[in-house]
């Protein structure tokens, strides 16, 4: 199983973007470093916008991710409800 | 009272669908091979165009949307760190010359992206691959733009930011190496321009080259160029994503692809590695604060990621590149060997090198516990000895260059780390050196690509690396003086050590008046 991999900058947008991704993952592991926060995952990743939706109380559109995205590793699935990374093998 | 708004917008999906692929057609008054002429010489072929997939599915209207929302983040942080002297709160002045030649040789080379992907947008038949280029043409260029705006408030400080981004580019030796890169990838086909930049260098590469930088930056007090990287790598994950798809879709296109593709795949990745040997010197030995050894960034980035990759792409028959081997031999040396490079030529170089101290040194013989001490501690401890007693080592002999990366014949054999590498190839009468297998490999395969190569080195020795009217012949004729002038380079100013330099004594006298009141 290979890992995947996103990463955003340090800020007050992505901290309940990140609460969500390990909320919703329980197999993440954080990893903070200088002014940047990376999600590992082995196999998949999911960022579910209900999720994120519930912490910051407002409506949110999963392409307002790309705003504070650093990087990411895996095959991209994105549709309204949630935004997918995984290597399929 | 709350009104429950009907769901009327388009999701994701549609609007997609209707906002590029519904806005495409077929050409009638000129047949489509004639209007995409650049399409087909590769041998790549494509039967059905709408196969491709952007899982971004970003239209332009949401495009302009967040764009702007960055670029309103990242000059709110640039007026503060220029009305704050956001400047004297790096860690050390040193640290600067990392940005020096990051906008010397990085940032030219998003500006040539920029007309690369315009390019490669025009040449697509595709409308999937079309709208995403042009959106990552534009991405290149605002890149371009916004480091030079934030990196132009060191320029009111500090030495060897004068040139900008465009002149050096042109003209200085360590330079032709990124150059050389984008115009052997420019120079192709639109399809190999995909693999060479769009997956090799922006899939399996930018996050050696960004990530690090970045958190370097950071850890050094760099807000300024925190910002506009982070800015640059937020679109970076698009540019990440289209390099991933263009390569799956060619190769499930036509299974005559595959030896095409992976014949540009080892190309690629072999000449961007060669590429980042600037950026593990500028890890290992000019950021005072460290955030990890290139060697480290290298085994996450390359090794785990690099690995997750192309165990996806096996399925398609896709191998992991030849250069493996050799590459993970080179991981333990190459950045010790850009170093002691720049710094027996730093008066011939855009920016200050020095000698690292016993501290730095033993951080180096823990993070290369196999090649540090043996082979380059005591190259260090020998030119520290030398410096001491007023003989500071300057190499004045200029280095034969590899005829493919442009780099200088520093690297060593896979086999033996005490001699220098070269391969030598013929052709039509004349002997071309290549700096290893992999660079010799590149060059057999195009020879009448790579014998056009504009070589610093042989430039200078032929008299066209001087400002114009400048007569040989004269009385005192001091060529390296003239090298340097066209150059832009200030002699005394911008080169030589970093020890005794303008930059060291003006950063300590400043820093001194921000805390003090005398």
């Amino acid at each position: 199983m290979s890992t995947v991999f996103i990463a955003f900058q340090t800020n007050e947008d992505t901290r309940p973007i990140v609460e969500s991704i390990l909320a919703d993952n329980p197999h993440a592991v954080l990893d903070e470093q200088p002014a940047m926060v990376k999600i590992n995952a082995e196999g998949q990743l999911v960022i579910k916008r209900e999720s994120i939706e519930e912490r910051i109380g407002r409506n949110f559109d999963l392409q307002e991710l790309q705003i504070n995205l650093i990087t990411l590793s895996g095959n991209i699935d994105e549709d309204d409800d949630q935004f997918t990374l995984a290597w399929k093998n | 009272m709350d009104m429950k708004a009907n769901k009327k917008k388009l999701g994701l999906k549609e609007k997609y669908a209707h906002m590029t692929r519904g806005l495409d057609w077929q050409t009638t008054y000129q047949p489509m091979d004639k209007v995409f002429p650049q399409a087909t010489f590769e041998g790549i072929k494509i039967h059905d165009w709408d196969k491709w997939e952007d899982p971004f599915r970003l239209t332009m209207d949401a495009y302009w949307k967040y764009q702007a929302e960055k670029e309103r983040k990242l000059y709110a942080v640039l007026d503060a760190f220029a009305q704050n002297n956001g400047h004297l709160g790096i860690t050390d002045a040193r640290y600067l010359n990392a940005v020096k030649l990051f906008l010397t040789g990085i940032s030219p080379l998003e500006y040539v992206a920029h007309r690369g992907f315009a390019a490669a947008g025009r040449n697509f038949p595709g409308v999937g691959p079309r709208v995403a280029c042009l959106m990552q043409s534009i991405d290149e260029i605002r890149h371009a733009q916004t480091q030079i705006h934030a990196l132009s408030n060191y320029n009111k400080f500090y030495e060897g930011f004068h040139a900008g981004a465009a002149h050096q580019i042109e003209r200085i030796w360590y330079l032709s190496v990124p150059k050389s890169f984008f115009d052997d990838a420019f120079s192709a086909g639109p399809f190999e321009w995909m693999i060479a930049i769009g997956f090799s260098f922006e899939y399996v590469l930018t996050n050696l080259l960004f990530v690090p930088f970045m958190s370097g930056a950071a850890y050094n007090g760099d807000m300024a160029t925190v910002t506009f990287g982070f800015s640059a790598q937020s679109d970076e994950a698009r540019h990440m994503t289209l390099g991933l798809e263009c390569i799956k879709f060619m190769l499930e296109q036509d299974p005559d692809n595959l030896p095409i593709v992976q014949k540009w795949i080892d190309k690629w990745a072999w000449r961007g590695i060669r590429v980042l040997t600037l950026v593990g010197m500028m890890m290992d030995y000019m950021l005072p604060k460290r955030v990890m050894s290139w060697k480290e960034a290298w085994e996450i980035y390359f090794e785990q990621n690099g690995g997750a990759l192309f165990n996806d792409l096996a399925k398609y028959g896709i191998k992991v590149p030849d250069c493996i081997t050799q590459c993970t031999v080179d991981k333990e040396h190459i950045s010790h060997q850009a170093w002691c490079t720049f710094y027996q030529y730093a008066h011939a170089s855009a920016f200050h090198t020095w000698l690292p101290n016993a501290e730095e040194m033993d951080w180096l013989s823990a993070k290369y516990p196999n090649t540090f001490d043996k082979y380059y501690r005591p190259r260090y401890e020998q030119w520290r000895e030398m410096a001491d007693k007023g003989e500071r080592f300057y190499n004045n002999t200029l280095p034969m260059l590899c005829q493919v990366c442009q780099i200088p014949m520093v690297f060593t054999e896979p086999d033996d780390p005490s001699k220098i590498c070269y391969r030598e190839s013929d052709y039509n009468g004349e002997k071309y050196h290549t700096c290893s297998d992999g660079c010799k490999h590149i060059f057999d395969d195009e020879p009448e690509k790579y014998i056009q190569a504009w070589l610093p080195v042989h430039q200078i020795y032929q008299g066209n690396c001087w400002p114009e009217g400048t007569d040989p012949t004269a009385e005192g004729f001091d060529p390296m003086a003239k090298v340097l002038e066209w150059y832009h380079i200030e002699n005394g100013k911008d080169n030589l050590d970093y020890e005794g330099s303008g930059d060291q004594a003006n950063f300590a006298a400043w820093r001194g008046a921000a805390t003090q009141n005398t």
